[in-house]
């Protein structure tokens, strides 16, 4: 797999007159690691669901590679090399680890020992190859972030989602996952597009950043800059420290 | 060889022989069995066949039907009709059968998917177009309307027109639940039947990893339709009558859910297994009823059974037993 | 002939509104029942048919009208609601649908065989003195016992109202029906509230089944017939609320009263189908309901 180019522009969305997102536009470069940070409701989340298809934009377009994905389904989406965890985790309780991710696996690969084969060896990678026997509803909840990793993972998209897989994590859990998606992207070049609070791995991953807040893109750049930007201080400020 | 392989293959053993045997038996059972054993047998088998049918949709793909009575109703009036008003056979009556209600199931599934219907709301939809569908056929004069229809009973062996004795419906239904049974190993063991169990966890899920929910629920519904509509034309030509009134019952509906349900929801033997305890209940109910002469009591115990089950075995009796023997088939 | 056929078309209609309410009181206690402990009441309508065999009952061997022996049953209901709730369907709240479904199932099979047991296959039906009695306004003639039933059912469906705006009990219901684990951190007592809730149901379809044996004789195989009576009106309605509960009552009755007039009787329930297909398909929520299923 290699990572694709991801833009979005001038993309809104409101629910019931109630704009939550208005007029954002940014890019990912094929093969970068970018985060998308803003206070609680800023509309991360909903920025996240345009991208994945769960969403119709009102206004502006997605486009990965140059081609437009915004307004497919998300299996559509996904089928264009676009795989996301949710932030609030839903394995598929009742299957088996390794069967939750063979799932994400057979959609590249339709038949099923070299899908339960692949999703193996990415259970492997992600440190979850000892419980793929367990039901994925008996995981505790940073096995189950990781879950989510694995089976987004498993679809091999050109461009990873990640929302808030770091939440709930230990340091020492965390420190493990940001290494694991280095690696990851430097090996494969994968994009990764990430929501994160936790503002460590965020620093330790991302290259470039987009802050949002009251679903309006507020700045961009470095992480250097994004310290010392004055609006995000403010917005910040206002809220609560960030983590 | 290769689909033989992928059909057995990660089943221990001793399952496999086990499975043999049960076949072998069920070959020979006729033989062994008398007249009233048989009759028995056949509805054990009824009841596995349309269980499994209606546990492809439920068990496999979470979609709870409340209203399959409609399937084996549109099917079986089809055939019987056929039949009856221009002497086509069923064997060819029965491919018009299954087209009307794989056509039947895709309405009801494309506007109950098409708008996201789930859970009760879509049971409910399904009861709808079945009691609708009741109404129509009661007034509707080619298919004898609230009267019924009715096929001439011969008993004279004619295999070509599936007119016969019992014999002739065991060996049948034996092949279609037999048929069946070998589907759904097949379907679960496929990218298909992965899907739909993933739908069934979770769609939205699902459809984020590129699972196309709206068709594998559409082609679960088409499936089960069709399935269903075999178990109500081989009904129509045994009993030989048809009425609105029961053929599109929501009881009869509810008598489909029974054995999956009781047997363990989307397990390969739950129907089956449901089947053979349901079966055995109501029989030996009958028996008991018929001994202190009350009309309902066999219902009040029927009704106390289901009771006890679902409150002491409420994922099923089928993977409670495999847990105990070590048949290893747990609900997926 | 035009006059003559508004005019019974005028009287269907009114008919299917007395009628109606009664219904929405059934459907009522479907609805509370469901907006609560998210349970669906599978045995809905064999719940109310005990109702009116208690009704028939005390008519027929103590001499007592309906109407007098409902406060009675709506409080037996209660207690006997409150019971099951807290015996045998507790343990169900959260399980999988298909699992209450059995269950609620279980229970109405036992229930209709029960009836069947006791009171044998034969319809049975009260003749009250008020049978043919009948209100006149102008040219409309209201039969006097579906006049009173429907007004009783608007009286008991007004006290539930009071019931939960009014009461602590009844308000802390609504607490736990809008967010459970809300309900349990301020210190709600979710159990006895859901045991509550059912009684209040069961009282609720206890007095519409008093109510209705006034207007229609009772046979055990109607009870089926009821629980997907009370479906179609709470889903036409909006399940979970009680407005649309009553009004969907409502709704249904005048439709099945104008197609019993226009179309053949026994077409009539079909187009109480046809209006719950369109809702489902146009407004899953229903009429009456808030957010989306």
């Amino acid at each position: 797999m290699s990572g694709a180019r991801l833009e979005l522009d001038g993309i809104g969305k409101s629910f019931r007159g109630l704009r939550a997102v208005h007029d954002v536009s940014f890019d990912v470069p094929a093969g970068a690691i970018n985060a998308l940070i803003g206070p609680n409701g800023a509309g991360k989340t909903t920025i996240f669901n345009m991208i994945a298809g769960v969403y119709r934009p009102d206004a502006g377009s997605v486009r990965l590679d140059g081609r437009q994905v915004s307004g497919l389904r998300p299996d559509l989406v996904c089928d264009a090399g676009v795989g996301r965890t949710f932030q609030i985790v839903k394995p598929f309780k009742g299957l088996s680890v390794l069967e939750n991710v063979t799932v994400g696996a057979l959609h590249r690969r339709p038949a099923l020992p070299d899908a339960r084969a692949y999703a193996a060896d990415i259970l492997m990678q992600l440190g979850l190859h000892d419980r793929r026997h367990q039901a994925a509803e008996s995981l505790t909840l940073p096995d189950r972030k990781r879950l989510e990793v694995a089976r987004a993972l498993a679809t091999e998209p050109k461009l990873l989602l990640l929302d808030e897989v770091m939440a709930g994590l230990r340091p020492t859990e965390i420190d493990v996952m940001v290494t694991f998606l280095q690696e990851l992207n430097s090996r494969t070049g994968l994009t990764i597009l990430l929501i994160e609070h936790v503002m460590r791995a965020v620093m330790a991953l991302a290259s470039n950043i987009v802050v949002v807040s009251y679903g309006e893109k507020i700045a961009e750049g470095t992480p250097a800059e994004i310290a010392r930007h004055q609006a995000v201080l403010d917005v910040y400020l206002g809220e609560a420290e960030p983590a | 060889m290769s689909l033989l392989a992928r059909l057995i293959g990660g089943v221990p053993a001793r399952s496999l022989w086990c499975l043999g045997v049960l076949l072998v038996l069920l070959l020979v059972a006729p033989t062994l069995l008398g007249k009233y054993g048989l009759s028995v047998l056949i509805l054990v088998l009824y009841f596995a066949f349309v269980g499994q049918a209606w546990n492809i949709m439920m068990g496999f793909a979470g979609q709870l039907s409340l209203g399959h009575a409609l399937y084996a109703g549109v099917g079986g009036y089809i055939a019987a009709g056929l039949f009856f008003h221009y002497g086509i056979g069923p064997w060819a009556g029965v491919f018009v059968a299954v087209a009307a209600a794989v056509a039947a199931g895709s309405i009801v599934g494309y506007l109950g998917f098409r708008f996201s219907l789930a859970g009760v709301y879509f049971a409910l939809l399904t009861i709808a177009f079945s009691e609708f569908t009741r109404i129509a056929f009661d007034h509707w004069g080619w298919a004898g309307g609230s009267g019924g229809l009715f096929l001439k009973v011969d008993a004279t062996s004619d295999i070509l027109n599936l007119r016969g004795g019992p014999l002739l419906f065991y060996y049948v239904i034996l092949a279609l639940a037999a048929g069946t049974f070998v589907l759904c190993r097949a379907l679960l063991e496929s990218r298909l039947g992965r899907y739909w169990l993933a739908i069934r966890e979770d769609p939205e899920a699902a459809q984020a990893v590129g699972v196309p929910v709206l068709r594998c629920k559409m082609i679960a519904i088409m499936i089960s339709a069709a399935l269903t509509a075999l178990a109500g034309v081989w009904n129509a030509f045994y009993y030989n009558n048809l009425f609105p009134e029961t053929a599109f019952a929501m009881g009869r509906s509810i008598e489909f859910t029974l054995a999956p349900i009781i047997g363990g929801l989307g397990t390969l033997f739950g129907p089956i297994v449901g089947a053979v305890v349901l079966t055995g209940l109501g029989e030996i109910f009958t028996d008991l009823s018929e001994v202190f002469h009350i009309s309902g009591l066999k219902q009040i115990f029927y009704g106390l059974a289901l009771l006890v089950i679902v409150m002491y075995r409420p994922a099923g009796v089928w993977p409670w037993i495999a847990d105990r023997f070590g048949f290893g088939e747990k609900r997926r | 002939m035009t006059a003559d056929f508004l005019l019974s078309l005028a009287q269907a209609i009114t008919k299917g509104l007395l009628t109606g309410m009664v219904y929405g009181l059934m459907a009522l206690g479907l609805s509370v029942i469901f907006g609560v402990m998210r349970v669906v009441n599978f045995a809905h309508g064999e719940i109310m048919v005990v109702g009116m065999y208690l009704a028939w009952m005390g008519f027929e061997y103590l001499q007592v009208s309906p109407m007098l022996s409902l406060p009675v049953i709506a409080l037996i209901f209660f207690g006997a609601g409150y019971a099951l709730q807290r015996a045998v369907i507790s343990p169900f709240i959260g399980r999988p649908e298909h699992q209450q479904f059995l269950l609620l199932l279980a229970i109405a099979i036992l229930l209709v065989n029960a009836y069947l047991v006791v009171a044998g296959p034969d319809s049975r039906g009260v003749q009250m003195e008020s049978q043919f009695d009948s209100y006149e306004l102008g040219p409309f003639v209201f039969d006097a016992v579906r006049v009173h039933a429907a007004l009783t059912a608007v009286v008991i469906a007004g006290l539930l109202w009071l019931f939960f705006t009014r009461t602590r009990t009844g308000k802390s219901i609504r607490a736990a029906a809008d967010n459970n684990l809300g309900a349990l951190v301020v210190g709600l007592d979710v159990r006895r509230l859901y045991a509550f809730t059912f009684g209040v149901g069961a009282a609720c379809v206890g007095a519409a089944g008093a109510l209705m044996i006034t207007i229609i004789p009772v046979t055990p195989f109607l009870a089926a017939e009821y629980t997907l009576l009370a479906f179609v009106i709470v889903i036409v309605g909006g399940l979970g609320s009680m407005t649309g509960a009553l009004a969907g009552g409502l709704l249904i009755g005048v439709s099945e009263a104008v197609a019993g007039l226009l179309l053949q009787p026994s077409l009539k329930s079909m187009v109480s189908f046809g209006i719950l297909i369109l809702v489902l398909l146009l407004r899953p929520q229903g009429l009456f309901g808030k957010s989306g299923p």
